[in-house]
């Protein structure tokens, strides 16, 4: 496991039915990007979270394909529609096959 | 002939201005931070104190507004569980003895003090805890989880205006940190004064100098995406000028720590802000 | 220049040689390399994509950048001065109330940030901003 990994999601937590809400996600992970060096010349090799997925109640709402470009503590924020009360999940995949996942409720008055 | 001396002038008027702090104020979750203070008297060449945040771009004094958008937050919640942890010998949590991290609001701008004849910062006294209440190793003072941990305690009295104590027993480091601020060090033979107190607004290539204020640190650096504790920074600067820095947790620059937070009396604790 | 057997040999061997590199131009550039494999090589027009970007980064290592395209099925980002071009691609999911994504990229130097948008109906739109990289002083 990638060592000190943490989530960090705001997702509100009541919206009126079929509502548009926005999701901020961001996660501490270094995204060594395979383009630096070590004191010695050699190439650290790259170690990133290449995927981030949120799901809703079990269906996608967004599927992100991560490069080393994106910046350490990769962050996100995208728009969800909330049909019923439920629940959010979201998951990073990391290079070294490692999996974070969080999950946030929702309330739909 | 007056048109052509009109121009020149409004140039090297716009060219003065164009560089100089904005006038954004900073509102975060809410709350006003106060950004810009009349300087205390101790400062002779100096009439306003600005806070670092306004010296940024507007992208990134935006990350600083929102405790969402704050990159530094998440180190926050490191913090808090780490608050909660058991370590060392004595098999005791910071939170065995403190119920809440609130209880520490109105430290952070007090600091760096003297206790019992010593200078001590913020780092100090979390490992007097680990090393004396807990039995437990103290953390490097730069590192993740020591700059985790004072954001999670300077954040409780973010808004509080820095409020050091130079006189009585602080006085000797207070002096010995003012020395070190004006003495000129390195290669490139500079003094703190040269770039924070002569040319603070002005562009060096291309980044905005700053009056080098300690308010908000431990700070979120976009360069090295991560927080940086102030002798850390103290550090990188020194490099910069091409001299060997005085060591993390040592008297000069806990003494230069001293001189700075004098040097910001009156600012809003931002801690943890977000810097270039 | 006289039409030998040699001559004919050469011409044809090079001409058929231009002919496989396909519709790509003689030195297609790394990310009009990547953008095509996005598009399979499609036409991409320009508009019906926003790109939120800063003029000049403050830091090249975090810089936030938002893509807004409606209709959009997904949005690939690229960044054309950057060692790998590609940067994301956001796929939209039904639960997806916008076509719309915020996220901070590192950007090596100058350059410009290309977003692509491949629409519902299969077409692509694209934007393009640039952005400055600075350099800080004292090299720090």
């Amino acid at each position: 496991m990638a060592s000190g990994v943490k989530p960090r999601v705001k997702v509100p937590k009541t919206a009126a039915a079929g509502e548009t809400i926005t999701i901020k996600t961001l996660i501490s992970h270094k995204m060594e990007s395979g383009q630096r060096k070590d004191d010695d010349g050699n190439i650290i090799p790259r170690s990133i979270i290449n995927r981030f997925t949120a799901d809703f109640n079990g269906n996608n709402v967004i599927d992100v394909a991560m490069e080393p470009a994106i910046s350490t503590n990769p962050y996100f924020q995208f728009d969800a529609v909330v049909p019923e009360t439920g629940e959010f999940k979201f998951t990073w995949y990391d290079d070294d096959g490692d999996i974070y996942e969080t999950a946030k409720s929702i309330t739909v008055s | 002939m007056v048109l052509r001396r009109f121009l020149i002038a409004s140039a090297i008027c716009a060219a003065g201005t164009a560089t100089a702090q904005d006038n954004n104020t900073l509102t975060v979750e809410g709350e006003a931070m106060v950004t810009e203070v009349a300087a205390p008297a101790h400062m002779e060449n100096v009439d306003t104190l600005y806070s670092g945040w306004r010296f940024r771009s507007p992208e990134t004094q935006y990350l600083q507004t929102d405790d969402f958008e704050n990159p530094a937050m998440v180190f926050v919640d490191k913090a808090i569980d780490l608050w909660e942890k058991v370590d060392g010998t004595e098999n005791m949590a910071c939170a065995s003895c403190h119920a809440d991290v609130a209880e520490f609001k109105g430290l952070r701008p007090t600091l760096p003090r003297v206790q019992d004849g010593e200078l001590v910062a913020m780092e100090d006294l979390v490992n007097n805890c680990r090393t004396e209440r807990m039995g437990a190793e103290p953390w490097e003072w730069s590192k993740g989880k020591m700059t985790s941990m004072t954001a999670l305690i300077s954040l409780q009295s973010r808004g509080m205006p820095v409020d050091v104590a130079i006189d009585g027993e602080a006085a000797p480091f207070w002096e010995q940190g003012k020395e070190l601020y004006y003495t000129r060090v390195g290669q490139l033979d500079m003094s703190c004064s040269n770039c924070h107190e002569n040319n603070y607004g002005v562009m060096i290539r291309a980044d905005h100098l700053s009056q080098g204020q300690i308010n908000g640190f431990p700070t979120y650096r976009l360069k090295n995406a991560k927080l940086n504790s102030t002798h850390g920074r103290f550090k990188g600067c020194m490099k910069n000028i091409r001299a060997t820095p005085f060591a993390e947790g040592g008297p000069e620059f806990k003494a230069l720590e001293l001189y700075l937070a004098s040097r910001g009396q009156g600012l809003s604790v931002e801690s943890p802000s977000v810097r270039n | 220049m006289t039409l030998t057997r040699r001559n004919m040999l050469a011409i044809s061997s090079s001409t058929l040689a231009m002919a496989a590199m396909g519709a790509l131009p003689a030195f297609a550039s790394l990310t009009e390399d990547a953008i095509a494999a996005f598009t399979g090589g499609a036409e991409v027009a320009e508009g019906g994509v926003t790109l939120t970007s800063p003029e000049i980064a403050e830091n090249g290592n975090t810089v936030p950048i938002g893509v807004d395209a409606p209709g959009a099925a997904e949005i690939t980002l690229f960044a054309d001065g950057n060692p790998v071009p590609n940067v994301a691609t956001f796929k939209f999911g039904p639960m997806s109330a916008s076509r719309s994504a915020s996220t901070r990229i590192r950007l090596a130097t100058t350059q410009n940030v290309i977003a692509v948008a491949k629409m519902e109906d299969g077409s692509f739109q694209m934007a393009k901003a640039e952005v400055k990289v600075t350099i800080g002083g004292c090299g720090g």
